[in-house]
């Protein structure tokens, strides 16, 4: 891939239009269509794009596989985190309620900081997959 | 008669789309064919449900002006859900698939098959 | 504050463990969290079961949703009995883990290890404890997708070829649960399990429920490696590692029982349960008599375990075939007696395996004099098998003769005592092989089993020996879940 330049200047001009998107359908989810799944596929499509292009061993360097590894945890644990915040606030489980002044406000913040636990974790694991799958066999 | 063919075309396609997929995992040995053969019969129930949701004459599940009727958004909430698991399904059993190949050297059931009864 | 959210707790405390594992370095520090986590579960679901022993019931609302457009955690006995089983299976499990997982997986795998173990907890936890078909649905595919990899984590290749096979067929059983869900939702609108018994009762005749429970009981027949759905089930038990073994064979096929008792008499109950009677009757007697033989016949000891489980699984589908109550208390009680007879069976076999390197039985003789303890575990266990007076499956065949004798099925009688001495055959080969032959002068000297592996086998051993005396716990409770379910037959 080294000599198409017209490749490699499309993606990276791709590369910031993508993540973009993502981060739109990320945090528009609350209000319409969107949510922390479909950003987080739309977010390691991007770097998925990049690595396509520029190769694997350039993505890794930008995003080892252990720091995926911790970021796929980490999602998962803000999204039941919140969960435990609701606990300790005295409601049950994932009950967004008391996370704010108002109950609608606490709705909003909820369900935006589970997309984000979503989010992060299903951008990651996709890429750990690509990862997987294309590293596979190479030294 | 034809209510029976055009009304409930949304089931047929179900029924057409999902013995497909099943027959393809049951008769074929190659075993990426049978991973592609469950994710069609997967993706036949995901489009059962959210037909089942749809509310004639309704329109996505937002509120805006001048639209009183919806659609159901459960099953489309559900299938988002199922639609994970199929995805981790898939790259599940595509990564056992490369590991087979490389324990076996090949991804043929039968050929398979016949190794372990050699051994 | 803690007794409140008890039933919630005892799925999120494993969850949120998970990923913390998967992040945990070296061998020892994410086992001995794991294992933490486990005795907490366990103090959680006996303290929840000691709550709804006597019939009381539980309900909590995610979310703060109310149930039946939330979903909703609804515990009464059977839920508790068999989160009881499976918080008390891996609690056991774990200590017997640590030698165990160091000899067989890979040290940079460990922590991943532990950490889809803590999620086949939540998986089978999670199904247990929901009332809401299509969240039990989501968790079933939780603690399914953890298990392929699991058993693909086994040393040999064959193991590979036992989990593709397993996720094909167990893929097929979830998406069949998953056809019927929707179906019974097109009918009812609704999917939490008590809305769902009240709603589907006026329209029990219609073809598009008969479908679904149909669709339904077939996909839990795969997941339950119910006779003739069981071919993925020997392949998966016998190439897997040995504390995969363990932690499936006495847990996994036992939740796939509690879901088809729950969706045949919570959800449809009624008229329905007649279809599905006689089914039951005559796939449980083939499926008790041909597993049986074939055990017989196996060279490898956790494959012929792992016939036997599914003619012990047999078993249980004849008492739910009687729908009497005498019928569920049996199946019920032979649930958590089968984990234990099996759990120390596939433990004992486990610490043989540590030792010897292979489960073949070729290679297991003459162990008896130089493994004493594992082979009296062994021993012991497999007179808890046969059924034995004085052992914990004693119990469960005695009250499901009581079943049989009640409908005055002499044939199922037969078959049950059958069934028995087949499992006198099989026990006995592993008994003859282990202790009457001379070692082989090749081999070299083999140590007994450390005590890390040998202390769990023994407790479950022993726990063969209480609950065959005690019965306080296993069928009393088991009685009052069958009064919850409402069956009506005598």
């Amino acid at each position: 891939m080294k000599h198409n330049l017209i490749l490699r200047l499309i993606a990276k001009f791709l590369f910031p239009v993508i993540a973009l998107f993502a981060f739109y359908v990320q945090f528009h989810g609350d209000y319409g269509p969107g949510g922390g799944f479909q950003a987080g596929v739309i977010l390691s499509v991007a770097f998925i794009f990049y690595a396509l292009v520029y190769g694997l061993k350039t993505t890794e360097e930008i995003l080892p596989p252990h720091v995926l590894r911790l970021l796929a945890s980490s999602g998962v644990l803000i999204y039941a985190g919140t969960g435990v915040v609701s606990l300790l606030m005295g409601e049950n489980f994932l009950d967004y309620d008391p996370l704010s002044s108002e109950p609608a406000a606490g709705q909003h913040l909820g369900i935006l900081v589970i997309e984000l636990g979503v989010g992060i974790t299903v951008s990651s694991v996709m890429l750990m997959i690509f990862y997987a799958f294309a590293g596979r066999g190479q030294p | 008669m034809i209510d029976i063919i055009f009304g409930h075309y949304n089931y047929w396609i179900v029924v057409v789309l999902m013995m497909a997929g099943f027959y393809t995992v049951i008769s074929r040995g190659n075993l990426i064919k049978k991973i592609a053969g469950i994710n069609i019969f997967q993706t036949s129930v995901f489009l059962l449900y959210i037909s089942i949701g749809y509310v004639e004459k309704g329109t996505a599940p937002i509120i805006a002006e001048g639209y009183t009727v919806y659609s159901n958004p459960l099953p489309h909430v559900l299938i988002l859900t199922a639609i994970v698991v199929g995805v981790a399904t898939t790259a599940l059993g595509l990564a056992l698939v490369v590991r087979i190949k490389e324990a076996y050297g090949t991804i043929e059931e039968d050929e398979i098959h016949d190794q372990d009864m050699s051994l | 504050m803690i007794e409140q959210h008890l039933s919630l707790l005892l799925v999120v405390i494993p969850l949120i463990a998970a990923p913390v594992t998967a992040m945990l370095p070296g061998r020892r520090l994410p086992w001995l969290f794991t294992l933490s986590v486990t005795w907490v579960c366990l103090l959680l679901a006996s303290w929840q079961l000691s709550v709804v022993m006597n019939g009381s019931v539980i309900s909590y609302e995610l979310g703060g949703w109310a149930p039946p457009w939330g979903i909703e955690y609804r515990i009464d006995a059977m839920n508790a009995l068999v989160a009881f089983i499976v918080a008390a299976i891996a609690a056991v499990t774990l200590p017997y883990a640590l030698r165990s997982v160091e000899k067989e997986i890979p040290e940079y795998q460990t922590s991943l290890f532990y950490a889809a173990i803590l999620l086949c907890l939540v998986g089978l936890l999670g199904i247990v404890q929901t009332g809401d078909v299509f969240n039990l649905f989501v968790f079933l595919e939780i603690s399914s997708l953890s298990s392929y990899v699991l058993i693909a984590m086994g040393k040999q290749r064959r193991a590979l070829t036992a989990a593709y096979q397993y996720l094909i067929m167990g893929t097929i059983g979830a998406t069949f649960l998953l056809i019927g869900i929707g179906l019974i939702y097109a009918e009812t609108g609704t999917l939490n399990m008590l809305d769902l018994n009240q709603r589907l009762q006026p329209i029990m005749e219609h073809r598009t429920v008969h479908t679904g429970f149909a669709f339904i009981v077939v996909g839990i027949a795969l997941k339950l490696a119910l006779f003739p759905l069981h071919l993925w089930l020997p392949n998966a038990y016998t190439y897997s590692p040995s504390v995969i073994s363990v932690f499936l064979a006495a847990t996994a096929t036992k939740v796939a029982v509690y879901i088809m008792l729950r969706m045949v008499f919570t959800v449809f109950s009624s008229s329905l349960v007649v279809l599905t009677s006689y089914m039951f009757l005559v796939l449980g007697i083939v499926g008790v008599i041909l597993p049986s033989i074939s055990a017989i016949f196996q060279t490898d000891a956790k494959r012929l375990l792992a016939y036997s489980s599914i003619a012990q699984i047999s078993y249980m589908v004849l008492g739910m075939g009687f729908a009497s109550v005498l019928g569920l208390t049996a199946t019920l009680v032979h649930v958590f007696n089968h984990a234990l007879m099996k759990g120390a069976l596939f433990m004992a076999i486990g610490a043989i395996v540590y030792r010897v390197g292979s489960s073949r039985l070729e290679n297991f003789q003459g162990l008896g004099r130089q493994m004493p303890w594992t082979f009296s575990a062994i021993l012991i266990a497999g007179l808890s098998l046969i059924g034995i007076p004085g052992t914990a499956g004693f119990i469960s065949k005695w009250y499901l003769v009581l079943a049989a004798l009640e409908q005055q099925s002499w044939l199922i009688t037969g078959v049950i005592l059958l069934g028995s001495l087949l499992a006198v055959i099989y026990v006995w080969k592993i008994v003859e092989i282990m202790f009457f032959r001379p070692v082989p002068e090749t081999v070299i000297e083999v140590r007994e089993a450390p005590a890390s592996l040998l202390i769990p086998t023994w407790v479950l051993v022993s726990a063969n020996l209480f609950f065959g005396f005690n019965t306080e716990l296993t069928v009393d409770v088991a009685g009052t879940a069958v009064r919850l379910l409402g069956v009506t037959a005598p």
